[in-house]
């Protein structure tokens, strides 16, 4: 099993030791004061909120440095028709919601789950998201999470659905202390879900146009309703759709958050005329990185949104970003290990005091005022933990920081592998990085050759492997404080 | 009369089998097959047949003659 896949232990708890080190508040600031105010995640939500997601890569941007989730495909079947899905196709080199090589009955995922957590003491969450539709195969899904339950009780359930079948199942699901659900609501205006919806399987029979999607949007609302009235938290996601909803997703954003919606994701459309999709063979091209961003701008303010997503696979295993499913697939799942519950509770304390260690170097790092106040994009390339630890080159995504004086605050992420971005064919990768890296300013990894790095200079990106192994806010904003002395001043948007 | 699925269509996916009033469709290696048998088209059970209905796949549950 290859070592580096997943963040070893080793990579959280200790550090490069040749590699200087950022501590103490006066570490590369200069001196300049620093105070150490509390701005924690969990300081923003109520405490009975944060202790359910704590631990939830999906729902917590902090978790997801630190926990990993597993999604196991045992709901191939689906009720409704999607323009971006196309449920025949099937390849081992996709990676993308509704695409999954392997399909388990609930005996075997529950035995893959025993022997994930068994290798991964970063287990947390365990999810079901298809490849159909959860709920389309309810008594599959709920017979999964009983025998789950019954061998991991500490492992959280959670389940996607489109929620057209939500309402008939949200009494079951509370029962089983199923605690998160997330719904993809794409429209409230059936008129708009029409153009997304060819048809749906409801009651019975098959329905199309504005009443298919009329039934589906009273569905999405009423199950919505039922659910955050019971307490469960429901994240919604949306793909944006350029030329659809992507106006539209304002809309959605309000009618989702009245609703008790917990997080709004907003997805990029995936459209690839090779994946046989209506809107891949239509031409209908997904979002580039810019408009991704400038929407789930728009919807700001007091909109929690989700922008660290992947975009997993249905059977997807590992931290978000990584997909060791491979690794645990039927075949290879004749002999593991016994799960030893010691194992991970060695790994939260480790997490625990990674946490307060992060904050507390990002709170050190913080800057004295400034008057200029042009916020800047850092790209960071990380395996997890919080650090910059991921080589330039081998990084299939990076993190994007949005610096100011004020601090560094996680904006999105971004692909550079996988499906090309922004629906544009490119065979040559360091074009499709550059495409992932556009309006960024710098980029702080562990290590990066030369080539790249003059490459990326042309652009006016500057590269660093300065802060190998540091914490990322903390880096980010030092570099930020710095870039002008060090003489590496950037343009900026 | 009966339906039957062309088997290099299917998916496997299993919607078919949920829906069916006459327990018709079995998986047989990863594809759904219906008994002609037992298919009645949904007759006095509903108005269109079923898995018909629920297959994602254009021309994949069809007339079997």
């Amino acid at each position: 099993m290859p070592e580096n896949k997943i963040v070893p232990l080793s990579s959280i708890m200790r550090v490069d030791s040749t590699k200087p080190r950022l501590s103490g508040c006066s570490a590369k600031t200069g001196g300049k004061t620093t105070s150490c105010g509390s701005s924690a995640g969990q300081d923003d939500l109520p405490e009975a909120v944060w202790n359910k997601i704590q631990d939830h890569p999906c729902y917590s941007e902090d978790a997801h440095h630190y926990f990993a989730r597993m999604h196991v495909a045992v709901a191939p079947a689906c009720n409704i028709q999607c323009h971006y899905c196309n449920r025949k196709y099937d390849c081992s080199n996709e990676s993308r919601p509704g695409v999954v090589s392997e399909k388990l009955s609930a005996e075997q995922a529950a035995r893959k789950v025993m022997a994930v957590a068994a290798e991964v003491p970063q287990l947390s969450v365990v999810g079901i998201a298809g490849p159909g539709d959860a709920l389309a195969n309810a008594p599959k899904t709920f017979h999964t999470f009983d025998l789950i339950h019954a061998a991991l009780p500490h492992v959280k359930l959670c389940l996607s659905t489109n929620g057209l079948a939500l309402p008939d199942h949200v009494e079951q699901i509370a029962a089983m202390g199923v605690d998160h659900v997330t719904i993809t609501i794409n429209m409230v205006d059936p008129t708009i879900g029409a153009q997304i919806y060819p048809w749906i399987f409801f009651r019975h029979r098959r329905w199309e146009g504005l009443e298919a999607a009329t039934i589906l949007h009273e569905r999405q609302m009423e199950g919505l309703e039922a659910l955050t009235a019971k307490g469960i938290l429901v994240k919604v996601n949306s793909v944006l759709i350029p030329g659809i909803n992507d106006k539209h997703l304002v809309e959605v954003n309000k009618a989702v958050r009245s609703r008790g919606a917990f997080l709004h994701n907003i997805m990029p459309l995936i459209s690839d005329p090779a994946h046989g999709t209506h809107f891949g063979l239509t031409g209908r091209r997904g979002p580039t990185p810019n408009e991704l961003r400038a929407v789930q701008d728009s919807l700001g303010g007091d909109a929690k949104l989700m922008r660290h997503c992947r975009q997993c696979r249905a059977d997807a295993v590992g931290l978000l970003g990584e997909d060791r499913g491979t690794e645990f697939s039927l075949d290879r799942l004749t002999e593991t290990r016994p799960y030893d519950p010691k194992k991970r509770e060695m790994y939260l304390e480790v997490v625990s005091q990674e946490r307060t260690d992060r904050q507390k170097a990002k709170e050190m790092a913080q800057m004295p005022e400034r008057i200029e106040e042009t916020p800047l994009l850092v790209a960071i390339a990380t395996k997890g933990g919080g650090r910059i630890n991921q080589h330039f080159g081998h990084a299939t995504e990076f993190q994007i920081f949005e610096v100011t004086s004020g601090g560094a605050k996680f904006v999105s992420h971004r692909r550079t592998d996988k499906y090309c971005v922004g629906g544009t064919d490119d065979s040559d990768a360091m074009a499709t990085t550059l495409a992932a890296l556009e309006g960024v300013s710098a980029v702080l990894c562990a290590k990066i050759g030369d080539k790249p790095k003059a490459r990326l200079a042309e652009m006016g990106i500057i590269a660093t492997d300065h802060y190998a192994f540091e914490y990322i806010e903390a880096s980010a904003i030092i570099w930020y404080a710095n870039r002008n002395a060090t003489g590496s001043v950037a343009a900026s948007a | 009369m009966a339906y039957r699925i062309v088997e290099k269509n299917c998916t496997g996916c299993g919607a078919c089998e949920f829906e069916c009033p006459n327990k018709a469709i079995k998986e047989k290696g990863g594809v759904f097959a219906i008994d002609a048998k037992k298919c009645t088209e949904c007759a006095g059970f509903f108005d269109t047949p079923q898995c018909v209905a629920a297959c994602p796949v254009p021309k994949t549950c069809v007339m079997a003659f």
